[in-house]
């Protein structure tokens, strides 16, 4: 069979020319503009200046920084705090609860809801007078717990990322489920003659043979985690003050500002960030290919 | 055993509470979308006073809903059936006919999954293509911005389907085009759904693309329209609740009609990485 002839190149022009064009240019223009000061007002002419958007970006005292800051520790802990409770409730439903079909479907139903959508619930339910949390803790005599969640800096944070695993903990978790579904019974049947505790269980075989499902989960948790905007966008739009911007609504903002050279350094800085958790992420998934 | 029923109560018991923090909201904004302004505003979990229906029609005229729910179906629609098709020919390619080359643009094609779209220089290139604020300008935004993981989700399931299909139709004396879309298309069908809904549900659930690339009201998808409604319609609860309602149905739908292919999709992923 020749192949030349079975799988012409020219399926792939299509996609790629649009990828190219759509995607990838913008990018590389990206890092190009990032250097000049365009702007609104300059009429097709850009000047070349350098570095001093970065420098502006790494030195001003506009909080640009902090922006920086707060995308790394949202992709942090909002990982962290979707990754262990999704594990350990996917662990729960595979043991065979009755009705998990229920509770799987229940649990996944937030993540197909548009994050807009989300972002307006929840002003509505996290809202300080007549807000669903605070009436309920009103209700259960717990009123001492109410907070301004959307206003007060010391828990806003707090009440995004909490938002954000309300959304996203069902769909780690089915993507657990799934890879827990293919580790053999037979494993878990030989630990229990050994008389293995959950513990040893779960390091020596769940964890392990989960590597599949834990890297998946990595990847889109790390990418969305770098990029998020959306449901900060709508919960705060960056506030109180600049407690919760990040650099895409940074980016955003400069670019409705007309600062546009500005905007592409700060989606440049991101597809840096990106661009080392790609390696890093590659990297792994190489190793462990060894390894198997 | 008598300590495995408690555990059992306490697995059931942790369930039912995890289940009922996800739906009280739903069932709050459901039950308010119902109520009167006033009513509305208290945003409790009781019934409504008296049932309100004209909300509904209210906001489908108010919240431009109409427009929005066509402009999402077109951008969700045409952009995922182009980019499904598109990224499932050059994952057939890429995967069939192996070697330094197709194996570099399949890592090149990959980095899209990490990389973010720089909206500010994309509608620098929209505009040398005079396609700013047109919908087709939209569509191929979105077109492009999904090949990545098409191309990785569908890259591996063409390696399951055995090639000695391939020769028979060669022999058969099929084109290339008749062999993919005949043979292997078919052969592709459950990866190729799984595609279609995760990334018609993305599209209509986008929001960031709509707001850089439509200034004009006329191309918003719905998530733009409730969005703008939102912040006009000051506090008038009733009316948010509902348009929330409004915009949430079709995706539930979707999502309730095509599960087996999400949560299946998914798995198949998942597992073979």
């Amino acid at each position: 069979m020749n192949k030349k002839k079975v799988y012409p190149y020219w399926f792939l022009i299509i996609p790629l020319i649009l990828y190219g064009v759509f995607f990838l240019l913008p990018s590389i223009l990206g890092i190009f503009y990032s250097f000049t000061d365009w702007n609104a007002r300059s009429m097709g002419e850009v000047s070349f200046v350098g570095l001093q958007n970065y420098i502006e970006i790494f030195t001003s005292d506009k909080n640009y920084l902090s922006g920086i800051g707060h995308t790394l520790m949202f992709t942090i802990v909002s990982n962290i705090v979707k990754l262990v409770p999704a594990l350990f409730l996917a662990i729960m439903l595979q043991e065979g609860l009755k009705g998990k079909n229920f509770y799987r479907t229940i649990l996944y139903l937030p993540s197909i809801l548009p994050f807009v959508i989300i972002g307006i619930t929840f002003k509505s339910v996290l809202n300080y007078d007549n807000g669903l949390l605070n009436g309920f803790l009103d209700m259960v005599h717990l009123g001492f717990l109410k907070q301004k969640w959307l206003s007060d800096l010391n828990v806003v944070w707090g009440s995004v990322i909490g938002v954000d695993a309300w959304r996203g903990i069902g769909y780690v978790m089915t993507i657990f489920v799934a890879g827990l579904g293919a580790i053999p019974k037979t494993y878990y049947e030989a630990a229990q003659i050994d008389g293995a505790s959950f513990w040893q269980r779960l390091k020596s075989i769940t964890l392990p043979m989960l590597t599949g499902s834990i890297m998946i989960n990595l990847v889109f948790g790390i990418t969305y985690g770098l990029k998020v905007f959306d449901i900060i966008y709508v919960l705060t739009n960056g506030g109180p003050g600049h407690a919760t911007e990040v650099v895409t609504t940074y980016s955003y903002q400069l670019y409705a500002d007309g600062a546009y050279g500005m905007s592409t350094a700060f989606n440049t800085v991101l597809l840096i960030l990106t661009a080392i958790a790609g390696i890093f992420v590659v990297k792994m998934m190489s190793k462990k290919e060894v390894q198997q | 055993m008598k300590n495995r029923k408690i555990a059992t109560v306490l697995k059931q018991l942790c369930c039912i509470i995890l289940s009922l923090i996800v739906i009280s909201p739903f069932y709050m904004i459901v039950i308010n979308s119902f109520k009167t302004k006033n009513e509305a505003a208290r945003m409790s979990l009781a019934f409504p006073a008296t049932w309100v229906f004209t909300n509904f029609g209210e906001v489908i005229k108010k919240g431009k809903l109409v427009q929005g729910f066509i402009n999402s179906l077109t951008y969700a629609g045409v952009a995922t059936f182009i980019g499904v098709i598109g990224a499932a020919m050059a994952a057939y390619i890429m995967s069939r006919r192996r070697n330094k080359f197709t194996n570099f643009l399949y890592y090149f094609v990959l980095c899209g999954l990490f990389f973010p779209v720089n909206y500010v220089t994309l509608i620098k290139v929209l505009s040398t293509l005079q396609l700013t604020n047109t919908k087709l300008g939209i569509v191929l935004a979105f077109t492009s911005a999904m090949i990545p993981f098409c191309v990785f989700t569908i890259y591996s399931f063409v390696m399951t389907v055995p090639v000695e299909l391939d020769e028979a139709a060669v022999i058969d004396g099929a084109s290339p085009l008749k062999l993919f879309f005949s043979i292997i298309v078919p052969m592709l069908k459950p990866t190729l759904v799984t595609c279609f809904i995760l990334q018609f549900m993305t599209v209509w659930s986008d929001f960031l693309t709509p707001l850089y690339l439509s200034s004009k009201s006329k191309l918003f998808p719905m998530t733009m329209a409730v969005y703008q409604f939102f912040g006009k319609s000051n506090n008038q609860w009733q009316y948010i609740f509902a348009d929330i309602v409004l915009t949430c149905l079709p995706v539930i739908l979707v999502y309730l009609a095509g599960q087996k292919y999400i949560v299946g999709g998914l798995t198949s992923g998942a597992v073979k990485e």
